[in-house]
């Protein structure tokens, strides 16, 4: 493997290159939009418009709204893998922790006594509290057991979400709905909707805690002992650094973010938990490409977020209006990154697998 | 233990041990030649949609598994071409290709035949099984070995060619040469790209097989994100087994008999979901144990 993280964050180097790498993925990723179309049958004039209406456009703003609600989460999935990835932590583990966050929000939220704001607030906590310690189980699986981190903390994602799932279909199911979810939270819990429009404040949070996050990673010295001990393990190290704990607390807030994003989804979203509504969209998923697209820049994370939630939203209006399947957002996803891996090579500081224990 | 040593249980065992091993040993083929391929798991997705498509074509289980090769190496070639020709990360290479493989199935799926979720329909041809008549009588072998999918034999042979192949043909010294020493590589006047390019090809075709068993073997349909965590189950076995083929049979044994202990155990009151659990457990735990084992081993003043 060649020498990891090199040309990372150096001024204006990566957004001409982030702006090279999109303008050169423009071409072969219309030309495969074009060929799945066609491949649906569907008229391209159709889809197109479709597409634009879907991500856009919608009576007063509605679908414009939608993809604002969804690029809030996706980039609130990103600020968190951001959080481990530079430093040196390959977390992929994001979905298990969203789940478990989304989970215990929710049972916290329908169940606590007390009034409105103390249960909200108790929620947020309780989802950030089950992220963290979810993440953090994959870093000590990594540190006391020798389990890589990429590969401990994608195995428990899948516990994660059955465990989720048995406890939406068993012991907290709403059962007169017959389907496997808990009941609605009580309507005062909800978080409230900008006035007038059908869109959660969820993407004010989110847009705080982005701008936190920036400024947690670009100023103070956990942040910047964070970065270093992502690019250089080795004089992290030698230079006293406790890197372990370091790196469980990165881990920790990482997770804990995810937990927050799930909370977020619970309480200004879909006021319940239903099984797999975390996990189907792809939240996690996307907010890990969204910061590879952009190489780890954390600033450029919102538009490559906007960017897939766009992708994504437009893609189901084609699927309205010209019945083209949804899934091609998925397809043009997975190239864009694929066109853009190899430019903004080395993205991830943390992959060398051969130094499990860094 | 009775509950063990049953046919029935026994004869379920290698439904879930051939894709995982077969999958693994493709992985094994990455590894050693030094390409880090987590993207097994699409690999697999893939092989699985594209077995049951060739199938239904067809109507030929035959032309299934010719499909699924196919494809397979399609996505091998695709892997080679972003990450060891353009240069790019094979992390986020895999990360891509895992969410193109469920983007791609699904899509297809309803663009092609026009439903969602699950695709059945009396066009698709079965595997069949292959009877080992001199094996059937055997009390615990019998049913292990014999009436079982034909690609159970193919797995088990590629681990023992693999085994051979790669202490002793020139090609698996080339690709040993690829993961350990590339530089001695070039100067032998061999291409990296080229032995690597080969061995995600073959991982690919390795892995649609994988994914055949699971489609028009085990059962005779294919649903949305149906290789549901085999491709990573099988990335753990390499990661554990260092891709040597032998031990891998081992280890894929393993965890495809937690597998189908997973399915058998739900006859005993415990919640599905639980028992869906008990295979990432089980490898989570084969990977503590490993390390820790490993640890020991290598502990000063122990002989190494």
């Amino acid at each position: 493997m060649k020498a990891a993280g090199s040309g990372l964050d150096k001024g204006l180097g990566p957004v001409v290159r982030t702006i090279a790498a999109w303008s050169g993925v423009a071409l072969p990723l219309a030309l495969i939009g074009w060929g799945l179309i066609a491949l649906a049958g569907a008229p391209l004039g159709e889809a197109i418009d479709g597409f634009l209406r879907g991500a856009f456009g919608g009576r007063r703003n509605a679908y414009l709204l939608t993809t604002l609600s969804r690029a809030g989460l996706i980039i609130g999935m990103a600020m968190a893998a951001w959080l481990s990835f530079r430093a040196g932590l390959f977390n992929i583990g994001g979905e298990g922790q969203l789940v478990l966050g989304g989970l215990s929000a929710a049972l916290v939220a329908i169940h606590a006594p007390g009034p409105a704001p103390v249960a909200i607030a108790l929620a947020f906590a309780a989802g950030m509290a089950a992220g963290a310690a979810w993440a953090m189980l994959a870093g000590v699986l990594e540190l006391a057991a020798g389990v890589p981190l990429l590969i401990g903390s994608l195995l428990l994602n899948y516990p994660a979400s059955f465990f989720a799932s048995w406890v939406v279909g068993h012991p907290f199911r709403d059962v007169a709905s017959g389907l496997p979810q808990t009941v609605l939270l009580p309507a005062e819990r909800w978080l409230p909707n900008f006035s007038g429009t059908r869109l959660d404040v969820g993407v004010a949070f989110i847009a705080v805690v982005t701008v936190l996050v920036i400024v947690y990673g670009a100023t103070t010295t956990h942040g910047l002992r964070a970065r270093l001990n992502g690019q250089a393990p080795a004089f992290a190290r030698a230079s006293g650094l406790a890197v372990r704990r370091l790196s469980l607390q990165t881990l920790a807030a990482s997770g804990a973010l995810a937990g927050f994003v799930g909370a977020l989804a619970v309480l200004g979203l879909h006021h319940r938990y239903s099984d797999g509504m975390l996990v189907q969209p792809l939240y996690a998923w996307t907010g890990i490409v969204a910061v590879l697209l952009v190489g780890l820049v954390p600033w450029a994370v919102p538009l490559a977020g906007f960017f897939f939630a766009a992708l994504a939203t437009g893609a189901a209006g084609m699927e309205r209006t010209a019945a083209v399947p949804r899934e091609i957002a998925l397809i043009l996803q997975a190239c864009v990154i694929l066109f853009v891996a190899g430019r903004t090579a080395r993205s991830v500081p943390g992959a060398r697998r051969d130094d499990p224990g860094s | 233990m009775d509950m063990l040593l049953d046919p029935a249980f026994l004869a379920s065992v290698p439904r879930f041990v051939v894709p995982v091993l077969l999958a693994a040993l493709g992985g094994a083929l990455c590894e050693r030649a030094g390409v880090f391929n987590i993207a097994l798991e699409g690999f697999v997705l893939v092989g699985a949609f594209a077995a049951v498509a060739g199938s239904w074509l067809g109507e030929s289980a035959l032309l299934g598994i010719v499909f699924a090769c196919l494809a397979g190496a399609a996505m091998g070639l695709v892997f080679a071409e972003f990450s060891v020709r353009r240069g790019g990360d094979a992390i986020v290479t895999s990360v891509a290709l895992n969410l193109l493989a469920i983007g791609l199935t699904t899509y297809l799926l309803r663009a092609l035949f026009g439903v969602t979720g699950a695709f059945r329909d009396a066009r698709i041809d079965g595997l069949g099984t292959l009877d080992l008549p001199i094996l059937a009588g055997w009390p615990v072998l019998g049913p292990l070995l014999s009436g079982q999918s034909p690609l159970l034999l193919v797995a088990v042979l590629t681990a023992l060619l693999l085994h051979l192949g790669l202490a002793r043909h020139r090609l698996g010294l080339r690709l040993r040469a690829a993961g350990e020493a590339p530089a001695a590589l070039v100067a032998g006047g061999v291409s990296v790209r080229r032995v690597r390019t080969g061995a995600l090809v073959a991982c690919g075709v390795l892995c649609g097989l994988a994914g055949a068993q699971l489609s028009i073997s085990n059962v005779n349909l294919f649903v949305e994100n149906m290789s549901a965590g085999r491709g990573w189950i099988a990335v753990v076995a390499v990661l554990l087994t260092r891709g040597r083929p032998l031990p891998l049979l081992g280890v894929a044994i393993l965890f495809g008999t937690a597998d189908s202990l997973s399915v058998r155990i739900q006859g005993l009151g415990l919640p599905q979901q639980a028992t869906d659990a008990l295979p990432y457990l089980v490898t989570l735990v084969a990977l503590v144990v490993a390390s820790v084992w490993r640890l020991r081993r290598s502990a000063p003043g122990a002989a190494s």
